[in-house]
């Protein structure tokens, strides 16, 4: 019999630290089976950034750099302007990129730096034991917003993709989610694009992917995604956001 | 002809795989591994149509599917 599923070439041997049906895996499973279709792992720096994400460097096969919080894409342009053949590509959470990195991601995108930034939205902080989020919803509960997140205080959620699309420097933005294995093969599209829209250097690529987070969501793994559906894809201008004429015609 | 294997070192037992599956043929089993996850088993290889699926949700990439060359 051939094999017609198994584990990318892109990932270590190392068992994923995340919780169970926590789909932080699935998204790097994607990006790994990108680096290898797209034969780029060895030319590949990935950037790590502190929380759940931060544990990249263990799971990916190619090369990584480890930030401060919320520096990854400061720590990525440095790297892809030293190294200008390299693919980099920062794996950050929301927490990370919509919160303490907001002024790297914007001015990343303003200077249309020839990055790939990667994010992962779950509208919490999740390794820190579930705090409230910029990203997190109107109404939503969380250890530091115990009555509901409360717009009026706290702001409204902040939708980064649609932020960074607004920018010149932005050649592809894509907001997907990982709720369904049609969606799933979804978000694989857009992951690979931003990649070759990196290869083909047109300028900034950013793909935001929902996910979960049972263990701070209090929900069991299917619920969980089930809540994804039902609440965070109407709040988030779900699809392609912006792709430039350059990018459609690679 | 299809076969579903589950790698027992990777599976957290969250049940992802089991919903997805359009045949029903996974259950998480009554054995554990080494991390104390009870392991996902398949109860009917011959059911099997080696569609992938559950393979594609697995967070923790611990399903390998095999199919007969056509």
């Amino acid at each position: 019999m051939e094999k017609v599923f198994a584990r990318s070439k892109g990932l270590t041997d190392v068992p994923f630290s995340f919780c169970p049906g926590c789909t932080h895996g699935i998204i790097m499973r994607l990006i790994a089976e990108v680096l290898e279709e797209l034969d780029i792992i060895e030319d590949t720096i990935g950037i790590s950034p502190v929380g759940c994400a931060g544990f990249s460097q263990d799971f990916f096969s190619c090369d990584f750099i480890g930030a401060a919080h919320g520096r990854a894409q400061a720590v990525g342009i440095g790297a892809k302007r030293a190294l200008p053949d390299k693919i980099v590509f920062t794996y950050q959470g929301d927490g990370d990129i919509a919160a303490i990195g907001t002024q790297h991601a914007i001015h990343a995108a303003a200077r249309g730096e020839k990055i790939t930034s990667i994010m992962v939205n779950n509208a919490i902080f999740g390794m820190t034991g579930g705090q409230m989020a910029p990203t997190s919803l109107e109404g939503m509960k969380t250890v530091t917003s115990p009555y509901g997140k409360d717009v009026s205080t706290t702001g409204y959620p902040i939708d980064m993709p649609t932020l960074v699309a607004n920018l010149p420097g932005a050649v592809y933005v894509a907001s997907v989610s990982v709720d369904s294995p049609k969606n799933i093969a979804q978000a694989k599209k857009a992951i690979k694009k931003a990649f070759k829209v990196q290869q083909a250097g047109l300028g900034f690529s950013l793909v935001s992917l929902l996910s979960t987070c049972p263990t701070n969501w209090n929900m069991s793994p299917s619920d969980s995604l089930k809540w994804l559906r039902e609440n965070m894809m109407p709040v988030y201008k779900m699809g392609e956001l912006k792709v430039t004429e350059e990018v459609e015609s690679l | 002809m299809a076969k579903v294997k589950v790698i027992e070192k990777y599976c957290k037992s969250c049940g992802l795989c089991i919903e997805v599956c359009p045949k029903k043929i996974l259950t998480i089993g009554d054995k554990t591994n080494e991390k104390g996850y009870f392991t996902v088993i398949c109860t009917d290889q011959e059911k099997c149509i080696g569609c992938t699926l559950c393979a594609k949700m697995c967070p923790d990439v611990a399903i390998e599917v095999y199919k007969d060359k056509k």
